[in-house]
Formats: structure tokens, C-alpha cells, sequence
């Protein structure tokens, strides 16, 4: 307790919580991905599925954003090896578990953008993409999700942001990402506040630099009339 | 014209029958397109003009009747000869629908490559002469964004000509223009009917199409009511639906009693 809060940052603090970080980049970035991937299929298939698969991705969408993220994290960890189907069943690791639960949670609410994006093109573009020859997934492909994509950029950035504040959620199942190191950093330092608010500094770091990358990737996208609009 | 020449009309269409939200937009339309002729489809709004034309390429389908592409009858639920259709037919629409993320070179570019399979560079090119066509080769790198209305649709008509169609369907190409706007996109229009194009137009530019349509037909409630060439359906003393409604919107437009100008001097 006698050291300084800079002393007990360079000693402990910063060499624990720089595992955690690791451990939080090898959590977000592929649920990111997987989130990404899914809501741009549920997107697509909700908007041009035909109605039964409208349907299911629907009732995939409602489910995950109407459980408490919990509550799926302990279900891919701690239920899924209780499921068996003709005899096998699946147990997962912690991190593989989160990276599961936070991808398919976070697909469920960028499916929402994506989808918001897709009925914002005009669908005159489709029927002229028609006209031409192309089939509907050439005119989705190449003409609509483009744009849509462009359109839903931003609310995808915002999920992302979100996502990477929700993967502290992995430390209740063991994984030692930034929240979980620091949970035990605390314990044994007693040190609550120091590092708890050292804490919300490196996501604060984290969410500042997925924002320069979103907003680089904004720019690369940007053609007139999909601009982003600065303030 | 002698329609009853031996090669089969371009594009023909037999009894076409639509049925919309309990509506009948089309009732048994029957219409065919010889090579090189011009046909110019006028009628209020509501008629069924713009449901024809989308009938026609299978981009509404049909309930009933058959389409015939140089003789052959065209198998809706085919997806390859769905294929083939549109691309021997070129659609224009009245709001353009240029695609909104592609550079004009690209809007004209990219059905070369996805549907002809050409490559990039040919595509390009190709893409160059028919955007020069239209007079717009300077315009090739700039976005829908940065196009005037009448640039847009000419774009839209380089798209479709690139496609290399047998038959043109217009839908009311000049209807969202600013009036100024118009006149570059009747001056391609007229170009493309001097080069031979085969055409449908679907227009409230009466005195224009009259002086390129080979046949006016009238359309109202579904069904094609009158038919016949310009000068015979707007002479003053015709007594016609087309005169009536041609006097009617040209009142409207404010451009005073066009029909009773063009009627004795409508050059066919």
C-alpha cells in the first residue's frame, strides 16, 4: 500500500492488464468479424430471403437481442456440453465460447443496420440492374450491398464500439481479458478505484482507435453521394 | 412500313392480362414491334403504360398472355431466357436508376462485365464510345451525385445501349427533367430513331414523338383504345380520344393549343 499510484502502475498494473489487452483483441476483433459476416447474411436474407428463411433469421434476430448477453455467454460456456445430439456434443473453450456469443449477438443488431441500409436503396436500382440481364444476386451483390454497406457503415461502427465495451463480459467466464486481469489485479492489490479507473482509460483507448479505423474506413468507401458528413 | 414482311416482329406481346391489388392494369394488350419502327404509347396516368413496358421484359410478369422475342416465345419462369430477354431489350426509366455508388463509366460498365463477361478493359472502352454516343465521354469519372438530371439519363440510355438491345422500352424518359433539361434527352431519342432503333416510348412530349412515332397507340383503363399514326389521330376533324387528351394536356402544360398546331404539319 505504500507505493505510489504511478510506481503500482509501472510494477503491476500495466504489465498485467497488457495480457488482458491481448487477450481482449483476440476476444473482439474475431467476434467483430463473425458479427459482421452474420449480419450482413440475416441482413441480406431478411430483406431478399424468401419468406420462411425471412422468417427464421427474424426469430434468430429477436432471440438474440431479446436475452441478456449474460445469459448467452453462459449458455454457449456452461449449457452447450449438455446438449447432445445422436450421442456427441460440444464443449467449448472460454474464449472460443465469448467469441461465439458476443459474433452472434452482435450479428443480430448489425443484421438491423444492414437491413436499414438495404430498403434505403431505391428499388429502381434493382429493376434497372434486372433490365440489363443481371439475376438478383448479381443486383444485390453488385448494386445494392455496396451502397447499403455505405449507408449501414456507421451504425455498424457503433455495434462495433459497443462490442468491444461488452466483451468485458468473457471475464465471468474465466477468460483473463482486460476486465478479468483487472478484477484480479484489484482483489490482491486492494487498490479498487486506481485500477478500475486505469481500466476504463485503456477501453477508452481501445474504442478512440476502432473509431479512427471506422472513419478511415469511411473515407475509403466514400464516393459523391455517399459522403461521411463531418461536424 | 410493311409489317407483314417474312422476319417476325422484333418483340411482340398477345394478350397480355395484369391484375394488380385488384385492379386490372392490363386487359388483354396486344401489341408488335417491327423492326425499326417506333411505337409511342400515350394515355393518362393510370392507364397501364408503364405496366406494359414492365411487362414486356418479365420485370412485372404477366398473368396472362405470351411475349414472342423475334418469333420465340419467351418462357417466363426460365431464368436463362429471362436473361436473354433483357438483354436484347433495353428498358429507360423515368427516374433514371442510375447505380448510385458507380461512375458513369462504371453505371455502363458493369453489365458488360457481370452479364456479357467481357473483361475490365474491354468493358471500358466499349463503355468510353457508348458514353460518347450520348455526348457525355467527359463526363465518364463523375458520380450520379455530380449529373445533372438529363446527364443522368443519358447515362442511363449509354447503360442500356452498351447492352447492344435489339429494342428500346422508354418509360416516361422525360418526365422527371426539369423542362430545360429535356431537350438533350429527346436530341439522343431522336438520334437512336434515325439510327433504326427499334422503340417503345411511353411520353407526354406529344408534338415530339409525333414527328418519330410510326404509330400512336392511346392507351386507357388497361387497354390499348385507339391506334393509328400520328397524323391520322391528331387531324382536328379525327375526333379521337388521342386528339382530346393531346389538347388536354397540352392546355395544361401551357404550351396553348399544340395539337391544333402540329395537326396539319405532323411530320411522319
Amino acid at each position: 500500500m505504500s507505493s505510489t499510484y504511478f510506481e503500482f502502475l509501472r510494477a503491476e498494473l500495466v504489465p498485467g492488464l497488457m495480457d488482458g489487452l491481448w487477450t481482449s483483441i483476440v476476444v473482439i476483433v474475431p467476434s467483430a468479424l463473425l458479427g459482421a459476416l452474420i449480419g450482413v447474411v440475416a441482413g441480406v436474407l431478411r430483406v431478399y430471403g424468401p419468406r420462411p428463411v425471412r422468417r427464421l433469421t427474424e426469430g434468430y434476430v429477436s432471440l438474440f437481442r431479446g436475452t441478456p448477453l449474460v445469459v448467452q455467454v453462459f449458455f454457449w460456456y456452461f449449457a452447450l456440453p449438455y446438449i447432445s445430439i445422436g450421442g456427441h456434443s460440444i464443449v467449448l473453450d472460454a474464449i472460443p465460447a465469448s467469441i461465439l456469443a458476443f459474433g452472434l449477438c452482435s450479428g443480430a443488431y448489425q443484421s438491423e443496420y444492414i437491413r436499414g441500409g438495404l430498403n434505403s436503396i431505391k428499388r429502381g436500382q434493382i429493376r434497372a440492374a434486372l433490365a440489363l440481364g443481371m439475376t438478383t444476386r448479381q443486383a444485390v451483390q453488385s448494386v445494392v450491398l455496396p451502397q447499403a454497406f455505405r449507408r449501414a457503415l456507421p451504425g455498424c461502427g457503433n455495434e462495433v464500439i459497443y462490442l468491444i465495451k461488452y466483451s468485458s463480459l468473457a471475464s465471468i467466464i474465466t477468460v483473463n481479458e482486460l476486465t478479468g486481469t483487472a478484477t484480479t489485479i484489484a482483489k490482491n492489490s486492494w487498490r479498487n478505484i486506481e485500477v478500475f479507473c486505469t481500466l476504463g482509460v485503456y477501453y477508452l483507448a481501445l474504442v478512440t482507435l476502432a473509431t479512427w479505423l471506422l472513419h478511415l474506413a469511411e473515407d475509403a468507401m466514400s464516393v459523391p453521394g455517399f459522403e461521411r458528413h463531418r461536424s | 412500313m410493311s409489317a407483314e414482311n417474312q422476319t417476325p416482329p422484333v418483340l411482340e406481346a398477345r394478350a397480355l392480362g395484369k391484375t394488380l391489388g385488384g385492379n386490372r392494369v392490363l386487359d388483354a394488350v396486344s401489341l408488335s414491334l417491327p423492326k425499326g419502327c417506333v411505337k409511342v404509347l400515350i394515355g393518362p396516368s393510370g392507364a397501364g403504360k408503364s405496366t406494359l413496358l414492365q411487362c414486356l421484359n418479365f420485370l412485372i410478369p404477366p398473368d396472362s398472355g405470351t411475349i414472342l422475342l423475334e418469333g420465340r416465345e419467351v418462357n417466363g419462369k426460365s431464368r436463362r431466357e429471362l436473361c436473354t430477354l433483357r438483354q436484347n431489350v433495353g428498358m429507360i426509366f423515368q427516374d433514371f436508376n442510375l447505380f448510385d455508388h458507380l461512375s458513369a463509366l462504371e453505371n455502363v460498365r458493369v453489365a458488360l462485365m457481370k452479364v456479357k463477361g467481357m473483361s475490365k478493359l474491354d468493358a471500358g472502352e466499349l463503355a468510353l464510345a457508348e458514353l460518347a454516343r450520348v455526348g457525355l465521354q467527359d463526363k465518364a469519372a463523375l458520380y450520379p451525385a455530380s449529373l445533372s438530371g438529363g446527364q443522368k439519363q443519358r447515362v442511363a440510355i449509354a447503360r442500356a445501349l452498351a447492352m447492344d438491345p435489339k429494342v428500346m422500352l422508354l418509360d416516361e424518359p422525360t418526365s422527371a427533367l426539369d423542362p430545360e433539361l429535356i431537350g438533350e434527352v429527346l436530341a439522343v431519342i431522336r438520334d437512336l430513331a434515325q439510327n433504326g432503333m427499334t422503340m417503345i416510348v411511353a411520353t407526354h412530349q406529344i408534338s415530339f414523338s409525333a414527328s418519330l412515332a410510326d404509330e400512336f397507340l392511346f392507351m386507357e383503363k388497361g387497354r390499348v383504345i385507339e391506334s393509328g399514326s400520328p397524323a391520322e389521330l391528331l387531324r382536328r376533324d379525327s375526333g379521337s380520344r388521342t386528339l382530346a387528351f393531346c389538347a388536354k394536356i397540352s392546355e395544361l402544360s401551357g404550351e396553348g393549343g399544340e395539337a391544333e398546331v402540329l395537326a396539319p404539319e405532323c411530320r411522319v
